[in-house]
């Protein structure tokens, strides 16, 4: 018997094992490794703050979500790449003939000086942990005024859009509760603009100045003094607040830095196109836990898992991997309002504007706010549960294409062109 | 690509002033966009992360992040502003005739 170990059943690695459990050769055994009882949808994170959705039910409990997989509901220690083998904090050890590394990027507020100190859960606060999201929506009903920083430790980050929809959402938040002319919001980011990319930075940096949201740019954050409450920047520049909003620098599991497997910050060097480990042939990586430069976002480990199904059933065949993944992303970036923005893009390829997923059709409009696109997020929801994790087809390709987008005019306004026919 | 002329030689750049080619460097140009920058004369820390930046994207194949010149060059985080003020990570890219780290997406 040969053995495909799957370390970690977040949305990478849940989806992998149901879309390979059917297809495996005869004489292959499938295990996933998780220590969590539940399955945290995270993408239900940015609206837990704002009282949009109730934390508990953004959890599931993770059996049901396996069928007819054997689950391993414990922690690795590290893995031994020479013998083949995963140590499991027991001490147990598995063995493996191919491995897949799904286990995701994980925030580590304690790396940055003094942002774990007396105020944190306090006055400073994160979303990427239900813990934490509920603590904010705690703090934010009780905000009666002052200024709200929102930060961005440092890049890369889990679903880089979020900082930007929690900004967005916190301005129609406040407007609601009829006190947004008392709230000061600033956005501070160690990138030189709203986004990574020049067109899609260019169209959220006029959302935000719309929304009279200031942004402080280039602002690597070296300290949080909590007596001050001010972010100091490495270059001794300082932003006060009385509510900070952290995003804190994202690393991977622990277990890959102690395994020799990750770079400095416990991502795995992976292999652009085949998503193999870099000099590993038997281990493959899914989802947020690779170096790639690609989002980190639940879209890219989904497109990437058709991927890694294909090279995993190639390997047990004895043939070389395709190189097959193209850096695809999409996400919705919720703007407030009852209404949203889609972003689709690859390594090679910008955010657009355009339509997605089909030319001429749609439905979804992209870069550019609407309805259509809020109620898609929502109805996400529901196709996470019910095709994603099961990990059933859904019509959508899997490469990015160029049909539906157009590159606007450089000078132009984005938001108000049409589609070029 | 437009073409800049530094230290007597002509490189080609890209928009951002980056040079297109590392095997187009040399330690003269790197002291001439310095000078550009306002952070000439180089000293001795200076070429401490330049030659680390090289010599690790030589063997990454990419150019080092913040963090990662920060963790192996020697040189921490807060002598890295005060050598390349603003940006250290993209300032010591340029200067050392590398491509724009990549590290944020």
């Amino acid at each position: 018997m040969k053995h495909l170990v799957i370390l970690g059943a977040g949305s990478a690695g849940t989806t992998l094992a149901n879309q390979i459990r059917g297809r495996l050769p005869a004489d292959w055994s499938l295990t996933v490794v998780d220590p969590e009882p539940d399955h945290l949808f995270q993408p239900d994170l940015i609206f837990v703050p704002f009282g949009m959705q109730e934390p508990q039910r953004a959890l599931r409990p993770r059996r049901p979500t396996l069928p007819g997989t054997h689950w391993l509901q414990d922690r690795v220690e590290r893995v031994d790449p020479d013998k083949r083998q995963v140590v499991l904090a027991n001490s147990d050890r598995l063995n493996y003939d191919l491995l897949v590394i799904a286990t995701g990027s994980h925030i580590r507020p304690e790396e940055t000086d003094g942002l774990t100190g007396a105020e944190w859960q306090r006055s400073i606060f994160d979303f990427y942990t239900l813990e934490g999201a509920r603590n904010l929506r705690d703090a934010l009903a009780r905000f009666e005024g002052g200024r709200l920083a929102i930060n961005i430790v440092e890049m890369p980050i889990k679903c880089p859009v979020a900082p930007l929809e929690f900004a967005f959402l916190a301005d129609a938040y406040f407007t609601g509760r009829g006190i947004r002319d008392q709230v000061e919001l600033v956005y501070v980011t160690p990138l030189d603009g709203a986004f990574t990319k020049p067109i899609a930075s260019q169209a959220l940096g006029s959302m935000l100045d719309e929304r009279g949201i200031r942004v402080e740019s280039e602002f690597n954050v070296g300290q949080v003094d909590a007596d001050t409450k001010t972010l100091r920047s490495w270059d001794d520049r300082e932003v006060p607040f009385d509510l900070l909003v952290t995003i804190p620098t994202h690393m991977g599991a622990e277990f890959v830095g102690a395994s020799g497997l990750g770079d400095e910050l416990g991502f795995v060097p992976t292999e652009r196109h085949t998503l193999m480990a870099q000099g590993h042939p038997d281990i493959f990586v899914l989802g947020d836990a690779t170096n790639l430069p690609t989002s980190k976002a639940g879209s890219v480990a989904h497109f990437q898992s058709e991927v890694v199904v294909e090279n995993l059933l190639r390997s047990m065949r004895g043939q070389s991997p395709v190189e097959g993944f193209d850096g695809h992303a999409n996400c919705f970036i919720e703007s407030g309002y009852g209404k949203a923005m889609l972003i689709d893009f690859n390594y090679d390829q910008e955010p657009l504007p355009g339509v997605y997923p089909f030319a001429g059709i749609g439905p979804f409009p992209l870069l550019k706010e609407s309805r259509r696109n809020h109620w898609g997020k929502l109805a996400f929801r529901w196709v996470y549960w019910n095709f994603l994790l099961p990990g059933r087809h859904i019509p959508v390709p899997n490469h990015m294409s160029m049909a539906g987008k157009y590159r606007p005019a450089p000078s132009a306004d984005n938001t108000d062109q049409e589609l070029a026919a | 690509m437009p073409t800049t002329e530094y230290a007597g030689t002509a490189v080609e750049v890209n928009d951002e002033g980056f040079l297109t080619s590392a095997d187009q460097w040399t330690p003269e140009i790197a002291e001439a966009l310095a000078d550009e920058s306002g952070i000439g004369p180089l000293t001795d820390k200076h070429w401490q992360v330049i030659t680390f930046c090289r010599q690790d994207a030589a063997e990454q194949g990419q150019p080092p992040g913040l963090r990662r010149i920060s963790k192996l060059s020697g040189i921490n985080m807060k002598e890295l502003y005060q050598l390349f003020p603003k940006g250290p990570g993209k300032l010591a890219a340029r200067i050392s005739g590398l491509p724009k780290p990549q590290g944020c997406i």
